[in-house]
């Protein structure tokens, strides 16, 4: 059941960075029942009789509490969707807003206050959105020496066989995204990019993938300096 | 001053995040946040405990900034969380004192919040008064009772911008970086800034910690505004931990914006001047990087360190340091073509 539920979690990702909060380490603790009882960096795990108890935490005490809502709301749902994983507690530790969070309230009934957007499902997108570019950046920049100028052409089967990984990885947030297209490189409603667009195109694309992969750079270094680990 | 180079450090502060200072939970946490990006980011010899980082003499920030340091100049950004903080985190009062004890060495900016209304206009006209502003420094994050932000495009806002550019205050840095406070709406653009930089085409507007961790947003609204500017603080220290990400994000600045308009700020005393402007002037792309982006050539480095910042705040430059303004044709052509593409992520 440990299993089970790690590798639940690990298909949790932080929606700005797209990684698994596993990999992270984001998560603090895992607990399943009370005769399976681990703590992943040594601290004492706490006590009780529930089915699996997990403590998530953030890089920073005032990380973006919509994030942090999305990371324990993803978490309970994919811990419950084990079967026979029983009762299941998700808390989230060391944060400003972790009381609000940990209540399991609707988002909108603690933060739809002035200045506050309610509607996470928007944010879970773009942050998908900007995952699907970095994606297909990388991608690209696999292909582009052994294709030349059909980049723009290339379908996603043919990218499947040139860089296997790459092309999973740009496959799956597609799917996150519902976006259908046959093309490995296609913009954000999985139209063909023009051949004279194509190098703008990418090089914006490399701007996101930078931003995308520095942001997770300096979340694992904060973690590190306020846990002392990165990851389990 | 280093070596050949004219320094302005246009993002320090004089601030008092002490407990004796805090009101709640909010003013500790943020403190321990800064603390955490110091810790994080700085060489070991640089790092200071938290004791010493809530609240720092003015002896050693004059030390640090101007006798170790380097800095001709520093640009002492207020930042007041009245909600989290007694007397304020550093108000424009606070620097102004330190200010006046140290002629010539720094620039004081002051702030406003346009929740304050009309009664805030009017302080803002006495702060100018009193401080003889040439910027600001506005943090759209901040709390207020119940509201927990603004934009750069409310009403009011614009009513506060009309008004700094009435009395000439031309510079206006904004905080868009790193989250360390709790807003949605600011959580992934730096929208607001667009939409003000369009209206305001007068004013300057320096993003702050070049949007990061959101990056490709700034770029691309920087592309499009020749009056929006980009302030390292937070990205540069990452020369010391991660040089290859911070050859990253310069080249990319590079190409969006252009040397121009990138500006050098240590943001102390998260940071300490004096090894950021070292490291900086010793950095070069790594070579196997350098096909995408180029290289630093030592005229990029003199602006981004100071001839950038001095030119938007008339900051005289000692003939020797200063290097000829050369047009740059990065940016628009290329920004023009793509925003119709749809590509903007």
């Amino acid at each position: 059941m440990r299993d089970l539920a790690w590798a639940a979690l690990a298909g949790v990702r932080d929606p700005e960075l797209d990684q698994p909060i596993t990999d992270l380490g984001f998560v603090a603790s895992l607990e399943v029942a009370s005769l399976d009882v681990a703590s992943l960096d040594g601290a004492t795990p706490g006590t009780g009789d529930a089915g699996i108890r997990v403590e998530l935490r953030l890089p920073t005490y005032f990380c973006a509490p919509n994030f942090a809502w999305l990371m324990v709301a993803d978490a309970r749902d994919a811990l419950a969707a084990i079967p026979g994983a029983g009762p299941i507690t998700v808390t989230l530790v060391d944060h400003f807003a972790a009381a609000e969070i940990n209540s399991a309230a609707a988002f909108a009934d603690h933060f739809q206050t002035d200045g506050l957007d309610g509607d996470l499902e928007e944010l879970r997108s773009a942050f998908d959105r900007k995952a699907h570019v970095a994606a297909q950046e990388r991608l690209a920049r696999q292909l582009a020496p052994l294709v030349g100028d059909r980049l723009g052409a290339l379908t996603l089967a043919e990218a499947s066989r040139l860089a296997p990984d790459a092309a999973q990885a740009v496959a799956r947030r597609r799917e996150r995204l519902a976006l259908v297209s046959d093309l490995a490189i296609c913009d954000e409603r999985g139209a063909p990019i023009a051949a004279d667009r194509l190098g703008v195109w990418l090089r914006l694309a490399r701007t996101v993938r930078v931003s995308v992969d520095g942001n997770a750079e300096l979340c694992r270094g904060l973690l590190r300096t306020r846990y002392g680990v990165t990851r389990s | 001053m280093y070596q050949n180079h004219f320094v302005v450090d246009a993002h320090t502060h004089f601030w008092d995040g002490s407990p004796a200072n805090q009101i709640n939970r909010y003013g500790e946490g943020f403190i321990k946040c800064f603390h955490d990006y110091h810790s994080n980011l700085s060489p070991d010899e640089y790092k200071w405990p938290l004791e010493d980082f809530e609240r720092y003499s003015e002896e050693r920030m004059i030390r640090d900034l101007f006798e170790n340091g380097y800095d001709d100049v520093a640009i002492l950004q207020s930042t007041y969380l009245t909600d989290w903080y007694v007397n304020g985190f550093n108000t424009t009062e606070q620097n102004g004192r330190i200010a006046e004890r140290h002629p010539g060495r720094f620039i004081v900016n002051g702030r406003w919040d346009p929740r304050d209304g009309e009664a805030g206009l009017g302080e803002l006209e006495r702060l100018h008064e009193r401080w003889q502003l040439r910027g600001v420094k506005l943090y759209t994050a901040e709390w207020k009772g119940y509201s927990k932000g603004w934009k750069l495009s409310d009403p009011w806002a614009y009513r506060y911008l009309e008004k700094c550019q009435e009395l000439g205050i031309r510079n206006i840095h904004v905080h868009k970086g790193p989250t360390v406070y709790p807003m949605n709406r600011d959580a992934f653009d730096v929208a607001d800034v667009d939409d003000a930089a369009t209206a305001f085409p007068a004013l300057n507007f320096i993003v702050e910690h070049v949007g990061l961790p959101r990056l490709e947003d700034f770029c691309w609204i920087a592309t499009q505004e020749p009056n929006v500017y980009g302030g390292l603080a937070v990205a540069m220290p990452f020369i010391h931990s991660r040089p290859r990400y911070f050859a990253q994000i310069i080249g990319e600045l590079l190409y969006w914006l252009d040397e121009n308009r990138i500006l050098f700020g240590s943001d102390y005393a998260i940071w300490q001047p004096k090894w950021l402007i070292e490291k900086f002037v010793d950095f070069q792309i790594p070579d196997d990087m350098q096909g995408e982006y180029g290289v630093l050539t030592p005229q990029i480095k003199r602006k981004i360190l100071g001839l950038n910042a001095a030119r938007l705040y008339d900051i005289k430059v000692p003939g020797e340091f200063d290097v000829p303004d050369e047009p740059s044709d990065s940016g628009p052509a290329i920004a023009s073509d793509s925003a119709s593409s749809g590509a903007a992520a």
